[in-house]
């Protein structure tokens, strides 16, 4: 592979050809470059979407009330249908597969929240322990609502981040009291959210003190729990279960999905994976399809080099220059012109993705559904693996029929 | 050193079968210098294929330094081109992107030696046919006789056995011709048997020995008075 007389020929031949080489060659920069932004963007669209995902535990369903639409048992539409402490005990208990649970009791309307001299209005909501991992929340200064605070009805808070910088400029945080609409809580904890700087900008109590505090007697506004690793089949079984459990309690049909609203996240979530896996796979025949028409050109024009080398691929062989050597010399050639230009064509991919991802990030360009475009290390080594087979492939053809030739052309005189 | 026996060889040329070679018996002993006359279309490149390896034979027995040359695979046949045979052609085929000294050198690549010691021996049988001055010159620039003494240095480094050459004064002048024909001379005189195919007289008869082939079977065969 490093034999300079090779090296050499291959330089001569370039050389000889530039605008023939050159054009090849970009045809398979131009090749790997397309692979290379359609990754890039596709990873772009599945992260910002997988980033909606992450605000909340992937594998949860949610539940909330509504009025009826379908009437039911002898009784009309518009019914309220009002969610209780109760159900939320009916879920725990009676349907399986549940792991994790949390209903939430919305304080009405916004409050300002006091800290001394400093005030603002951040939305309080009452919430079990469990909603920690609903959330996706993480208690990095203190801790968590725990058990002990809901059977206590203690009148403790975790506020978010932003709470805490807005509120607390030097001082800690935790263990310090803050007034909440005229009550004063003490602050248990500081979370941080998976999610965006809004998921951050709130303040979460526990939910029987929230039921005591603000009149909220034993209602709940929804409720909201995991399911472990279920499968979508098995989370459906459990929407199910629930919609029988609230239905027959509250005596509506089944299939009102007004009375009773159910998002099932595992089902979104994992149609959103099959949906980007089909996304991917197509952006690959693409690019894929665009690197043939490459090799093809670099195959065109190696035959049109062989064709040209004919009497000297003859002179070779009386030289005694085996097939193998001069299907090496041929395809080597090919590997190299397409190893070199798509390589060209993967670093300034990979270059211009990176670039737009850094702008991004510098002005803080957020879109919903767009995010962190990148390349990952295993997308570059399969695209330079796909070079090396595609450089072999175009060289392959040519290669065999120059090994073909018979040394008897070289003898020949024209 | 070449040995022939019975060789046949015919060509297909639409349906129909051209006999090109009808039956050559001919034994030539190391260093001979032998040429080979006869109008075109005689056989006698052909025949000069054969023993080069460059063509297969339909019938027949060749023995090359006592090895038949039969049904051999190509990488075999490489083989033997490269450590019996030497070439030289009317029209030299020096690779036109490589020097006269890596023009000599390239038999030696394909044996793999290394790059040092190629170019050093190709310097010395390039000293040999007078044109060491010439060496980083290419074929370009280089006129018909120097690019033959070229080519007779590059049969010759791979210390082959047999040089055999197609018409080598083909494309060269009469002053030139004897030159190149002079140098053979010296070849032969170290010991290399030389086969010339040629169809001017007195190329052929600068030789030891003359085989007249007409019409694919030898006709007459002649030891030259030296003029």
């Amino acid at each position: 592979m490093f034999d300079l007389d090779k090296w050499q020929e291959i330089y001569y031949t370039v050389k000889q050809n530039k605008l023939r080489t050159f054009l090849t060659a970009f045809s398979v920069s131009w090749g790997i470059f397309m692979l290379v932004m359609l990754l890039g963007a596709g990873r772009g669209l599945e992260n910002g979407v997988e980033k909606e995902f992450e605000e909340d535990a992937k594998n949860s369903i949610y539940v909330s009330s509504g009025k009826t639409s379908i009437p039911y048992g002898g009784l009309k539409t518009g019914r309220n249908i009002q969610l209780k402490n109760s159900d939320y005990n009916d879920l725990n208990s009676k349907v399986n597969g549940i792991e994790y649970i949390t209903s939430r009791y919305y304080c009405t309307g916004e409050f300002t929240v006091r800290y001394k001299d400093k005030y603002s209005s951040f939305s309080v909501v009452g919430v079990h322990p469990d909603h920690e991992y609903l959330e996706n929340q993480y208690a990095y200064k203190g801790r968590y609502i725990n058990r002990m605070d809901l059977q206590d009805r203690r009148k403790v808070v975790i506020i978010g981040r932003e709470v805490e910088n807005i509120l607390f400029k030097k001082e800690a945080a935790v263990g310090n009291w803050i007034d909440i609409g005229g009550i004063p809580y003490k602050v248990i904890g500081v979370y941080e959210d998976a999610g965006d700087g809004d998921e951050d900008r709130r303040i979460f109590i526990p939910i029987s003190t929230a039921q005591l505090a603000y009149n909220g007697s034993d209602n709940i506004h929804n409720m909201w729990f995991t399911v472990g690793d279920a499968t979508v089949r098995q989370s459906q079984q459990i929407v199910d279960q629930v919609r029988d459990q609230i239905a027959g309690k509250y005596h509506f049909a089944k299939e009102d999905s007004r009375a009773l609203f159910i998002w099932n996240n595992v089902e979104n979530y994992q149609r959103f994976k099959d949906l980007f896996t089909g996304i991917r796979i197509f952006l690959w025949i693409v690019g894929i399809g665009t690197i043939i028409a490459g090799i093809v050109g670099v195959s065109n024009i190696m035959l049109i080099v062989v064709k040209e080398r004919t009497r000297e691929i003859g002179v070779r062989k009386a030289l005694g220059a085996t097939p193998s050597s001069i299907v090496g010399l041929f395809l080597q050639e090919a590997i190299v012109i397409t190893g070199l230009a798509g390589y060209l064509g993967l670093i300034s991919g990979i270059g211009l993705i990176e670039l737009i991802n850094y702008t991004m990030a510098e002005f803080e360009v957020v879109t919903p559904f767009f995010r962190n475009p990148e390349i990952h290390l295993k997308t570059a080594a399969g695209a330079t693996l796909l070079l090396i087979v595609a450089g072999m492939l175009a060289g392959y053809l040519p290669a065999k029929k120059a090994s073909r030739i018979q040394p008897i052309e070289a003898l020949r005189d024209e | 050193m070449i040995n022939l026996k019975n060789i046949k060889k015919s060509y297909a040329v639409g349906k129909q079968k051209l006999e090109v070679l009808k039956g050559i018996d001919l034994a030539i002993q190391a260093g001979e210098l032998v040429s080979i006359m006869g109008s075109s279309g005689s056989g006698k490149s052909t025949l000069l294929n054969i023993i080069g390896i460059l063509d297969v034979y339909d019938s027949g027995d060749f023995y090359l330094n006592e090895t038949l040359i039969k049904n051999l695979t190509e990488t075999k046949a490489a083989y033997y081109r490269n450590r019996y045979l030497g070439f030289v052609f009317q029209s030299f085929n020096l690779l036109s992107f490589k020097n006269a000294l890596e023009n000599v050198a390239l038999p030696l690549y394909y044996q793999k030696v290394s790059r040092r010691k190629r170019n050093k021996r190709a310097m010395e049988y390039l000293e040999m046919v007078g044109l060491k001055e010439w060496a980083h010159h290419m074929p370009g620039e280089l006129s018909g006789g120097q690019k033959q003494r070229v080519a007779i240095a590059r049969a010759l480094i791979a210390d082959a056995k047999v040089i055999l050459a197609d018409e080598p004064t083909g494309a060269l002048d009469t002053q030139t011709s004897y030159e190149v024909m002079e140098l053979f001379k010296k070849v032969n005189k170290d010991g290399k048997t030389i086969l010339i195919v040629t169809h001017e007289n007195d190329i052929a008869h600068r030789t030891d020995r003359i085989i007249r082939i007409q019409d694919g079977v030898i006709v007459d065969e002649e030891i030259p008075v030296t003029p």
